[in-house]
């Protein structure tokens, strides 16, 4: 469970560059809840993933997960609890390192390093089953360098990485954006699977309407650093592209602008 | 003379210093490619490590706990360079320039205010010197064989991979819960220790230790690597195992200073040598980049 509290964030404050990203923010997300985010370009959606994260320090305001305060703990010590994917496909693997060798460090995510070895025999055979699962054909290729992966299947993989270890939340920001649509259709299918699997509490940002809409228990959409749409239950299943975007000009006043959005 | 003979005569002696320079390429290894950061301490810490061991075995103590005490004075100064560069956020090249600076008034309080101290080996007890260099070459093997197995070993443990995926990906290490800081301040710290361990059995060879030996040894750590890099690379076209990179490493540090031997023997001035250490090693490190980017 996570629990946000008026939390705000300014970048470059007293610079020309003043930006405030977040203006208090308030939210609570259930076990097992999963969320969708959107919003247009720069309203905050990354930031917020970030700030839950521990990539920097929040200016005010508090974030617990499972009622433990982090909002002081630092990004490598919150990792215990937060598992991630990137829209860059190359930001969550070690590209020169093997598959395995990816996989073996998300499954110590928040643990102690020792000095035993990196990688047992029964973790490979776990990965392989795993991999297997998912239909990526990574199965037989523990020992490939992870560069030599598509985008795609570093995204599964990423995926797959980023709940090895059951996170008590998952953050995916804009983990499809960079894929071609069949890829991104593949990559979101194995996303809806283990976090329905593993019942993990989920915040998902998305440009595409649609997939916030199919995809989910919960929308939320960020506008100028703060949450302005929170739509759940019924009302969320009988959403529609056009009725989102009805509700988004009536709570923001603005029209809806995301250069990458799809609409229909 | 520039006789066939003569050039023959010195390869053997080549052969020992270039384990040796090859062992220091080892620890400049763990920071510019693992860490893949440019960590220029090393021209202090060598230094640091042949002055230690000197003072030490010419006071009595036995040269095998000299070099030890080298190692460990070298992980000191490594602590030093990454804890400036991750506590401070001194980028990295000039934490290692700032310590290496350093280094050099630390380098003369430990030989006592000398800039040069010898070691004879007639007077003082030392396992690897120039006058017996079939056994230095050795010794340098024995050497080099131990600590590319104990690398080859950490490297697969849990904290050396940690180490690896912060040199990979900073962003991704962290997000997998690694103090990437921590990482960085070990990787630094077992560079310089193999560093100074390699500056310890430069100056037990080479009967002294001089407050300046040190200098270029990052440029001849980085030629060592490369000309390892590329002899592997027609090897073994398809890539190799971490063990044999790290064999090559060595093979590259006595290629390295067999060319040197060559270019000397062939009476080019040894003032040139540097320069053209310096063009070739420019050049390796271009190559790849020029290939990738047009
Ligand atoms: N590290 C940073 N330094 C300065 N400004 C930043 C930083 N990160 C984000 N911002 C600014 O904060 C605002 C919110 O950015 P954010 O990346 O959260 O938007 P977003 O909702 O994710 O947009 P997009 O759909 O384009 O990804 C933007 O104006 C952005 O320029
Ligand atoms: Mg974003």
């Amino acid at each position: 469970m996570l629990r946000i509290e008026n939390i705000k964030k300014t970048f470059n404050p007293r610079t020309i560059n003043e930006k405030i990203a977040l203006n208090g923010v308030d939210l609570v997300l259930n076990d097992g809840e999963f969320v969708t985010v959107i919003g247009s370009n720069g309203a905050g959606k990354s930031t917020l993933l970030n700030a839950i994260a521990g990539v920097w320090l929040v200016d005010e305001g508090k974030i617990f997960i499972d009622d433990v305060d982090v909002t002081k703990l630092p990004e490598d010590k919150r990792a215990k609890y937060i598992g991630r994917v990137f829209q860059d496909p190359m930001m969550g693997t070690a590209a020169d390192m093997w598959i395995e060798e990816n996989l073996a460090l998300a499954h110590r995510r928040g643990l102690k390093r020792s000095l035993r070895q990196g990688i047992s025999n029964s973790e490979r055979e776990t990965f392989k089953l795993l991999l297997k699962e998912f239909d990526l054909g990574l199965e037989d290729r523990l020992s490939t360098k992870v560069g030599l992966l598509s985008g795609g299947q570093r995204q599964a993989l990423t995926l797959i990485m980023a709940t090895l270890q059951r996170p008590k939340l998952l953050l995916l920001d804009e983990h499809t954006a960079a894929l071609d649509p069949k890829t991104a259709a593949k990559v979101l299918d194995v996303t809806e699977k283990i976090v329905r699997k593993s019942q993990l509490t989920t915040f998902m940002v998305t440009h595409n309407m649609k997939d916030a809409i199919i995809h989910g228990d919960r929308l939320l959409m960020l506008n100028n650093g703060k949450i302005i749409l929170d739509i759940k239950g019924e009302e969320k299943k009988k959403l529609t592209v056009e009725s989102l975007l009805e509700k988004f000009e009536q709570a923001s006043g603005e029209e809806f602008s995301n250069d990458a959005a799809i609409l229909g | 003379m520039i006789t066939l003979s003569n050039l023959i005569s010195r390869i053997p002696g080549g052969i020992a210093q270039g384990i040796i320079w090859g062992i220091m390429a080892l620890g400049i290894y763990i920071t510019f490619r693992v860490l893949k950061e440019s960590d220029l301490t090393v021209d202090g810490s060598f230094a640091t490590g042949g002055a230690a061991a000197v003072m030490m075995i010419t006071s009595g103590i036995s040269p095998w706990i000299a070099v030890i005490c080298s190692f460990l004075i070298g992980i000191l100064v490594g602590c030093v360079t990454g804890l400036i560069h991750t506590k401070m956020k001194i980028p990295a090249i000039l934490s290692g320039i700032l310590v290496q600076f350093g280094l050099y008034s630390v380098n003369l309080h430990i030989m006592g205010m000398v800039a040069n101290v010898s070691c004879n080996p007639s007077k003082n007890n030392v396992f690897i010197t120039m006058r017996s260099i079939p056994k230095a070459i050795l010794v340098g093997i024995i050497f080099a064989a131990v600590l590319i197995a104990i690398m080859y070993w950490y490297f697969g443990t849990e904290q050396g991979c940690a180490i690896r995926a912060t040199g990979n990906n900073e962003r991704m290490a962290k997000a997998q819960g690694i103090n990437v800081n921590n990482m960085k301040v070990i990787g630094f710290a077992l560079g310089n220790g193999l560093v100074a361990l390699a500056g310890a059995l430069m100056a037990q060879y080479q009967g002294f230790s001089d407050v300046n030996m040190g200098r270029g040894a990052i440029v001849i750590g980085l030629a060592a690597i490369i000309i390892g890099e590329v002899l592997s690379e027609i090897i073994f076209p398809k890539g190799c195992q971490f063990f044999t990179r790290l064999i090559f490493v060595i093979i590259g540090g006595i290629v390295y200073y067999l060319i040197m031997i060559v270019v000397l023997w062939l009476r080019v001035d040894s003032n040139d040598l540097k320069l053209a250490t310096a063009v070739i090693v420019m050049l390796s490190l271009a190559i790849p980049n020029l290939k990738k980017g047009e």
